[in-house]
C-alpha cells in the first residue's frame, strides 16, 4: 500500500473577514498524480499557497513525508523536495535558459563552498538533458525572458524537474497554453510522475487534462471539500456539477 | 551618561514636568501628523515615497520666514504656502513624476531624492545656512506656577494643524476627486475602467501632498526654526511614522505623528538636543526592525 | 552578462593604465588614485544594487567603519586611543617609520574584517527587508554610523581625528596612496570577474530577477545576501583604511561617512554606466569623475544642485546607463542571445512589421 506522502489535516485559512478554506482535509499518495479542482474562488490557490509555506494557516495541520510543514518558511519547505511552479510563470528573465537550469541544483545537496565554484560536467549533462526532454535544448542559450510564453512554461518545468522534488506542485500547468501544445504537456507530466518517479498534485481547470492524468481529485467549493474520488467518479458527482455550473 | 541619569530622576521627581513635555509633544506633534498624512497619501496613491517631503516643508517655512522679515505676519504665509507648494508640486509631477510611477520603486525614491539635494542646495544658495525662525510675536504661556511653559505659538500652530487636517480629510470624504483618489489608491487599473482620469488625481494627490508641506513648513517656521539641510531629518521622521503606523492606516498615521511628537519631547530632554538625528535614524531602525519581525510570522519580507 | 574570464589583453591594458598614469600626469596622481577609489566605489556598489537587486542607500557606512577601525589600530598599537583623541592632549605624538607602516598595514587589513564582521550583524537588520525600505533601512545605518561616531568621544567625536602622518616626501606619498588605491581597483575587479562566473554569481542574478521564485527553488538566498554584503562591505573597509591615511584626518560626517557625496556618486555612477554590468560601473565611475573634476571648479556654488538635478535626469531619462544602451543595440557583442519574436512573422510576411534587430 502506497504511504501518504502529503497530509492535509482540517486545514483552516481566512483574509480578514473572508475564509478562504474551511476544515480542508486531503492526503497525497506517494508516486500518484493528484487532482485538485473547483471552480474560481473556491479556494484551491490558498490551499496550494498554504502548502508550500507562502502565509501561515489558522488552524490545522500539514504534514510532508511525515513531518509538520506549517511552520516552516518557503525556502525550508523547498529544500525538503516540495516544490511548486507558478500559475503565471516564473522563469529568471534576464539569464539564458541553461544558466535557469544550472541555478535550479537541489541545493539542499550543496555545501558552503560549492557557491563559489562553477557546474560543469555531471550537471551540465543533466541540464542538457532535461532540456532535451521539454524540447528546448536548442534554444538553451537563448535569453530566457524572450522566449515565448508556452516554452516559458516549459523552461519552468525543466527547471522544476532539475531541483529533483520528490513532490511536484504544478499550478495550472495548462493556463494559457496553446490547445495544440497543451498534449504535449500532459505527456511530459505523465513521464515525470513515471520514470522520474515524481509525486504530484495538480491544480486545473481543464478537466480534459486532469481526468486523463490525476488518479484521485479532490473537488473543492467555497472553501470546503466538496468531494473526492476516482476522475470517473468526480465527473458524474452531482454536487461537483452543480458547484460548476453554479447552482447553490 | 550621567547627565541622562540627572535627566531621568527629574523627571521621575517632578510629574509635572512630564505633563509639560507631554502637551509640548501633542502640539508639536500635530505639525507631524499633518505633514506624515500628506506622505502617507502619495505613498498609497501612487505608490512614491516621496524623500523629498521634508524639504517641501522647508520652502514652505521659508516662505513664512521671508514674509515675517517684511513684516507680514508670518501666518498669513499659509495661504502663499500652499499656493506656491501647488505649483511646484505641479511642477515636478510633469517633468519628473509622472516618469516615474510606473518604474520600479528605487527609481522614485532616487528621484525624491535628487529632488531633495536640489531643493536643499536651492535653499542654501538662496538663504543662507543660518537656522532661521518666523518670529509671529505671540507669548510664553506659563502654567502651575513657572514649572509648564508652553509657547503660544506652539498652540497656534497645533490650531491650524488640526484645521488644515480636518480640511484635507473633509475634501477626502466628500469630494468626487477625494472620491476618485480613494478609487485610484485602491486599484489604478479599476478606477480608469470607471472612467477616472488617474493622470489627474495622481497630479492632484502629489500637488495637494506639496501644499500640504507647505501649509506644515509655515507652521515649523513660527513653532520651530527652519534651515535649508533640516528637510532630511523630517523627511526620515515623517518616514518612520508612516512606516510604523502602515501608510494604508491614516489614523494610524495621524496617532503616530502625535506619538513621534511627544517621544521627541521625551527624548530630547533625557538624551540632550544633540542628539536629536541619532534618536530620529534609530527609532527608524528600530520600526524596521520590528516590521520584519512582524511579516517573518507571517512567512513574508518587508516588501 | 559575460562570464568568462578576463582576456589577458584588457588585463594588460589595465596594468598598464594604472602603473603609466602617474609617470605620464604626475600632476594628476591624486585626482588619479581618486578615480581608481570610484571604481572601487562603484563596482562593489553594483554587487548589491545591478547584481542582485538591493539597492544600498548605505554602503558609506563600510568605507567608515573601515577608516575609523584602521585608525584604532594604527593608533591602538603603540599608544592609548582614548588618549591620542582628546581634545586636551598636549603631548606631540609621532610615529617612527616602523610603527607607521606596520600600523598601516595591520591596520588596513582590520579595516577589512571589521567592515565584513559588520556587514554580517547588520544583515541581520536589513535583509528582511526589501526594495524601498531596504534603501531606507541602510541609508538609516550610514547615518547612524555617523550620528554614533560624531558622539563617542573615544574615537573622537565630531573633531575627528588626525591621523599618523607618513613618513617620507610628498611625492613618495601621492604615488604610495596612488599605487593603493589602484592595485586595490585592480584585485576588485579580477575578484568580482571570477565571482561573477561562479554559482554566486548565478545565484545572486536570481535573486535579482525574482526572489521569491528563488526561495521557492530552495535557494539559501540569506546566505548570499549575506556574503555579498560582506564581500562590499570587506573592499570599502580597506578603501576606507587607504583613503582616511590618505588625507591624514579623518571625522564622521563629511570624511568617513559622507552619506551626501560618496554615498550617492556610487549609485549615480552605476546608473550612468549600465548597472548590472561588469564594465558599466568602470565606466561609469570614469565618465562620472572626469566630468565631474572639469566642472566642479566651474560650477562654484552650484555643485550639489547640479548633481541633484544630475540624479534626477540620470533616473528619470537614462536609467540603463552607457553600457546598458549599448547591450540593447548591440546584444551580439555582449554574448547575449535573444529568440525572435514569433508573432512578428506573419506581419512581416504582409509588410508590415519590421524586421528583429537581434538573431540567435
Amino acid at each position: 500500500m502506497t504511504d501518504a506522502i502529503i497530509e492535509v489535516s482540517n486545514v483552516s485559512k481566512s483574509f480578514g473577514g473572508v475564509i478562504a478554506n474551511r476544515d480542508v482535509s486531503l492526503t497525497v499518495q506517494r508516486g500518484a498524480i493528484t487532482g485538485l479542482i473547483g471552480p474560481n474562488g473556491s479556494g484551491k490557490t490558498t490551499l496550494f499557497n498554504s502548502i508550500v509555506g507562502y502565509h501561515p494557516i489558522d488552524s490545522g495541520s500539514i504534514r510532508f513525508e511525515g513531518q509538520e510543514i506549517s511552520q516552516l518558511r518557503v525556502q525550508e519547505i523547498a529544500r525538503l523536495g516540495l516544490l511548486r511552479t507558478f500559475q503565471t510563470t516564473r522563469i529568471y528573465g534576464k539569464m539564458s535558459c541553461m544558466q535557469n537550469m544550472l541555478i535550479s541544483i537541489p541545493h539542499r545537496k550543496a555545501g558552503f563552498f560549492d557557491m563559489f565554484s562553477y557546474e560543469r560536467g555531471e550537471v551540465v549533462e543533466r541540464a542538457e538533458h532535461l532540456l532535451v526532454f521539454v524540447g528546448l535544448y536548442e534554444k538553451r542559450y537563448l535569453r530566457a525572458g524572450s522566449l515565448s510564453f508556452g516554452q516559458q512554461k516549459l523552461l519552468e518545468f525543466a527547471m522544476a524537474l532539475m531541483n529533483e522534488p520528490t513532490v511536484l506542485l504544478p499550478d495550472e500547468p495548462t493556463a494559457g497554453i496553446n490547445p495544440t501544445l497543451i498534449n504535449g504537456l500532459i505527456d511530459r507530466l505523465k513521464r515525470a510522475n513515471l520514470e522520474f518517479g515524481i509525486t504530484m498534485l495538480i491544480i486545473e481547470h481543464n478537466m480534459r487534462v486532469i481526468m486523463n492524468m490525476a488518479s484521485k481529485v479532490y473537488c473543492l467549493a467555497h472553501g470546503e471539500m466538496l468531494a473526492a474520488g476516482g476522475p470517473a467518479e468526480i465527473q458524474r458527482d452531482q454536487n461537483v456539477i452543480d458547484a460548476y455550473l453554479g447552482v447553490h | 551618561m550621567e547627565q541622562v541619569l540627572a535627566n531621568i530622576s527629574v523627571l521621575a521627581a517632578m510629574p509635572i514636568f512630564n505633563l509639560g513635555l507631554l502637551i509640548d509633544g501633542l502640539l508639536v506633534g500635530s505639525i507631524f501628523a499633518l505633514a506624515a498624512y500628506g506622505l502617507a497619501l502619495v505613498w498609497g496613491v501612487m505608490n512614491v515615497k516621496n524623500l523629498a517631503q521634508g524639504d517641501f516643508i522647508m520652502i514652505g517655512g521659508y516662505i513664512a520666514w521671508s514674509l515675517g522679515r517684511h513684516g507680514i505676519d508670518p501666518l498669513l504665509g499659509i495661504p502663499v504656502a500652499i499656493v506656491v507648494l501647488w505649483g511646484i508640486g505641479w511642477a515636478l509631477y510633469r517633468t519628473v513624476i509622472s516618469k516615474v510611477i510606473t518604474r520600479d520603486l528605487f527609481t522614485s525614491l532616487l528621484a525624491t531624492f535628487g529632488i531633495a539635494i536640489v531643493i536643499q542646495q536651492g535653499l542654501n544658495l538662496a538663504f543662507g545656512p543660518d537656522t532661521q525662525s518666523a518670529n509671529a510675536d505671540l507669548p510664553t504661556l506659563s502654567f502651575a506656577g513657572e514649572l509648564i511653559t508652553i509657547a503660544a505659538a506652539r498652540v497656534v500652530g497645533f490650531v491650524f494643524a488640526i484645521l488644515i487636517a480636518v480640511a484635507v480629510i473633509l475634501f477626502m470624504k466628500k469630494s468626487r476627486m477625494g472620491q476618485a483618489i480613494r478609487a485610484t489608491a485602491q486599484d489604478a487599473r479599476a478606477a480608469r475602467v470607471l472612467g477616472i482620469d488617474t493622470e489627474k488625481v495622481y497630479s492632484f494627490t502629489f500637488c495637494l501632498n506639496a501644499a500640504i508641506c507647505g501649509a506644515a513648513g509655515v507652521l515649523v517656521a513660527v513653532v520651530w526654526n527652519v534651515q535649508p539641510f533640516l528637510g532630511t531629518t523630517y523627511s526620515i521622521r515623517l518616514f518612520v511614522i508612516v512606516t510604523a503606523a502602515g501608510f494604508g492606516n491614516l489614523p494610524g498615521v495621524i496617532a503616530a505623528g502625535f506619538g513621534m511628537g511627544v517621544f521627541e519631547q521625551f527624548g530630547g530632554f533625557v538624551l540632550g538636543a544633540q542628539f536629536q538625528q541619532a534618536l530620529i535614524v534609530l527609532l527608524l531602525l528600530a520600526v524596521l526592525a520590528v516590521r520584519q519581525l512582524q511579516q517573518l510570522r507571517v512567512r513574508q519580507a518587508v516588501q | 552578462m559575460n562570464r568568462t574570464p578576463l582576456h589577458p589583453l584588457t588585463i594588460g591594458v589595465l596594468l598598464l593604465a594604472g602603473i603609466a598614469a602617474p609617470l605620464l600626469f604626475p600632476a594628476y596622481t591624486n585626482q588619479a588614485a581618486v578615480l581608481w577609489l570610484m571604481i572601487v566605489f562603484a563596482s562593489t556598489w553594483d554587487i548589491l544594487g545591478g547584481q542582485m537587486g538591493y539597492n544600498s542607500l548605505g554602503n558609506i557606512f563600510f568605507f567608515g567603519a573601515g577608516m575609523y577601525t584602521s585608525a584604532v589600530v594604527q593608533i591602538g598599537l603603540f599608544y592609548d586611543v582614548g588618549m591620542y583623541t582628546s581634545g586636551a592632549r598636549t603631548t606631540h605624538i609621532v610615529f617612527t617609520t616602523a610603527q607607521y607602516f606596520s600600523g598601516f598595514a595591520l591596520g588596513t587589513i582590520a579595516g577589512g574584517i571589521g567592515a565584513a564582521a559588520l556587514a554580517l550583524v547588520t544583515s541581520w537588520i536589513v535583509f528582511g527587508l526589501r526594495g524601498p525600505y531596504f534603501a531606507i533601512g541602510t541609508l538609516g545605518v550610514a547615518v547612524a554610523g555617523a550620528e554614533l561616531i560624531a558622539s563617542w568621544e573615544w574615537l573622537g567625536a565630531a573633531a575627528g581625528i588626525s591621523m599618523p602622518v607618513f613618513p617620507g616626501a610628498p611625492e613618495t606619498q601621492k604615488l604610495f596612496f596612488y599605487f593603493l588605491l589602484f592595485g586595490l581597483a585592480f584585485v576588485v575587479l579580477i575578484f568580482l570577474r571570477w565571482l561573477y562566473s561562479t554559482n554566486f554569481g548565478l545565484a545572486i542574478n536570481a535573486i535579482r530577477d525574482d526572489e521569491e521564485k528563488a526561495e521557492a527553488m530552495g535557494l539559501y538566498t540569506r546566505r548570499y545576501k549575506r556574503v555579498a554584503w560582506s564581500i562590499s562591505a570587506f573592499f570599502l573597509g580597506i578603501a576606507g583604511a587607504i583613503f582616511g591615511n590618505m588625507t591624514g584626518f579623518i571625522e564622521p560626517r563629511d570624511i568617513a561617512f559622507p552619506t551626501t557625496t560618496f554615498n550617492i556618486f556610487m549609485i549615480l555612477m552605476v546608473l550612468l554606466g549600465g548597472k548590472g554590468t561588469f564594465w558599466g560601473p568602470v565606466v561609469g565611475a570614469i565618465v562620472f569623475d572626469v566630468i565631474k573634476e572639469v566642472t566642479w571648479t566651474y560650477f562654484l556654488g552650484w555643485q550639489f544642485v547640479t548633481l541633484g538635478l544630475l540624479i534626477v535626469i540620470i533616473v528619470v531619462y537614462f536609467q540603463q546607463g552607457i553600457v546598458g544602451w549599448l547591450m540593447e543595440k548591440y546584444p551580439a557583442r555582449f554574448g547575449i542571445r535573444v529568440a525572435p519574436k514569433q508573432s512578428d512573422q506573419y506581419a512581416r510576411g504582409l509588410g508590415l512589421a519590421p524586421h528583429p534587430e537581434v538573431a540567435e
